[in-house]
């Protein structure tokens, strides 16, 4: 029997790697990531999860640890935040080109200096050129969802790449909410055993990551840009299954509310979607028609699904929990892309560095983003910050003037 | 796991496909790059009446040239055969050799004598 129980964001996680039948975790601690470990260092040393712990002396060998790990042919998983996953920045390169899957949860933070240790996306948005899947959890269930479903489309032979699953630091990572834990006969049916495409084993000699010529490696990356593309299938499939097998549909790589007769939609990812609800309905009470589009997938960027929901309407404004300092938030870049920036865009960088966001601060900007298109037409605002209560206009300037 | 024909392409064997993905992997196997011993301009050749069959050279050999014959030497001894096609005449297994029983030399003099007998690899 599936079982209700009350745990905090990283717990979810740490018990999805349970369930998964990880065989193999190595791990640095990083707040607001180290619950995951030290519950799964709890499920180990209490019998209930068969696996080796690796302790080790830094991030970057974490994941090198885990990627060594799946290479040898075991399910392996790690987790880390911020500074930790900037540490084994190049060993998400390795493990990406190496085409191994390896499942890695990225609590959210903010990356230093000032020291920070409250959410922010800046850290998991640098992943998003490694090749690596990259996904963003709205709430706990989520979390542990879309860590179950990333083992089988990473190891789905289509794919073969690493996946991330992101969760908030504290706003999930630290926050108790109730998460549905399956049987876990259930789990083996949905998740099948391992697979990869090579398994380095004494025997069988061979030798990965040699130097190729520079036409095979441009090959290997249009190889992997291929593997990104059938991964939106693999994503609806797993999806769909995991509906079949627990109740919960995750065929979407976008979540939408209320979108299909707003006039001016909300974008971002990660849990303060929840609150854009929150504040669409508000706003809806006002006479706007206001929808949101949460991104549960940023790799691989759920491009046709954006555009289908978004193309056609008025305005669509973009809340980023990240800056590319010197241009704009990277979902208002993918998103302004992706739509060809044929709506209005507003860009809003906010809540960065864990600053807290009610739905009546996403209310607020977005109405006054709402009043900008209704009084210029058609306008393109790359960083409208909004902090404390105010907008602050910043470069890059806009196609109109902001007070 | 199956290395596809045209994938082969000469120098390396590097983009290997199960399930349709090119890898970055290569597998061990002779003379990727083709026949390197002419890039040698020393040979190492071994005077069996001194050597001892301590396998030292066969131990050291960089490029895994060197073959131990079993019970072949003029004593019974083991003996190192060394495959000139792929051996780059770096001097490692001279310069190992306990008992001194290789000796480099100059590789100009084979060429002369193989051209002699038409019969340079070269």
């Amino acid at each position: 029997m599936p079982k209700l129980l009350a745990m905090r964001g990283n717990e979810a996680v740490a018990y999805a790697a349970k369930y998964a039948r990880v065989e193999v975790v190595a791990a640095y601690p990083i707040t607001p990531q180290t619950i995951i470990v030290e519950k799964i260092d709890e499920l180990i040393s209490k019998g209930e999860m068969d696996a080796e712990m690796i302790h080790v002396e830094s991030e970057h060998s974490a994941l090198a640890a885990t990627y060594g790990a799946a290479a040898g042919g075991v399910r392996a998983f790690t987790a880390t935040s911020s500074h930790g996953l900037m540490y084994m920045y190049e060993v998400l390169w390795w493990t990406a080109g190496s085409r191994i899957p390896v499942v890695m949860a990225v609590v959210t933070r903010a990356m230093g200096p000032p020291w920070n240790i409250h959410v922010s996306h800046e850290d998991i948005l640098a992943t998003r050129d490694t090749g690596w899947l990259v996904s963003m959890a709205e709430n706990n269930q989520e979390a542990f969802d879309l860590t179950l479903q990333m083992f089988r489309i990473t190891e789905d032979p289509r794919v073969y790449l690493p996946g991330i699953v992101g969760l908030d630091g504290f706003i999930l990572s630290h926050t108790v909410e109730p998460v549905e834990l399956p049987d876990q006969e259930t789990v083996d049916e949905f998740l099948p055993p391992r697979r990869q495409p090579y398994v380095m084993e004494p025997g069988e000699p061979k030798a990965m990551g040699n130097l190729v010529p520079d036409e095979y490696f441009e090959e290997l990356r249009m190889d992997m840009q291929q593997s990104m593309e059938n991964a939106v299938k693999v994503i609806r499939e797993v999806g769909r299954e995991y509906a079949k097998y627990f109740g919960r549909d995750y065929s979407e790589l976008v979540e939408c509310y209320k979108c299909s007769d707003a006039d001016y939609i909300v974008a971002g990812t990660g849990s303060w979607m929840g609150d854009a609800k929150i504040a669409a309905d508000k706003l809806r009470e006002k006479g706007y028609r206001v929808g949101v589009m949460r991104l549960r997938w940023i790799r691989p960027f759920p491009w046709s699904d954006v555009r289908e929901a978004a193309m056609s309407k008025k305005a669509v404004i973009v809340m980023d929990r990240s800056l590319s300092t010197g241009h704009a938030g990277p979902l208002f870049l993918e998103l302004s892309s992706a739509l060809e920036a044929k709506p209005s865009m507003i860009g809003v960088p906010a809540g960065i560095g864990g600053v807290d966001i009610s739905y009546e601060d996403i209310e607020r900007f977005t109405e006054k983003a709402i009043q900008l298109v209704e009084e210029h037409g058609r306008v393109y605002i790359p960083a409208m910050w909004y902090h404390l209560g105010k907008i602050f206009p910043t470069y890059p300037s806009s196609n109109v003037k902001l007070d | 796991m199956a290395v596809s024909e045209s994938e082969q392409r000469r120098g390396v064997v590097a983009v290997i496909e199960p399930g349709g993905h090119k890898l970055p992997l290569s597998m061990a196997g002779p003379g990727a790059m083709g026949k390197t011993g002419y890039w040698r301009t020393q040979r190492p050749v071994v005077n069996y009446e001194r050597c001892t069959g301590c396998y030292l050279c066969w131990l050291y050999c960089p490029d895994n040239v060197i073959e131990m014959v079993p019970g072949k030497g003029p004593r019974g001894q083991d003996i190192p055969v060394i495959d000139y096609d792929y051996c780059k005449g770096c001097g490692v297994c001279a310069a190992v050799c306990p008992v001194k029983a290789i000796d480099m030399v100059d590789e100009s003099k084979f060429l002369a004598k193989e051209k002699e007998e038409g019969d340079g690899n070269a």
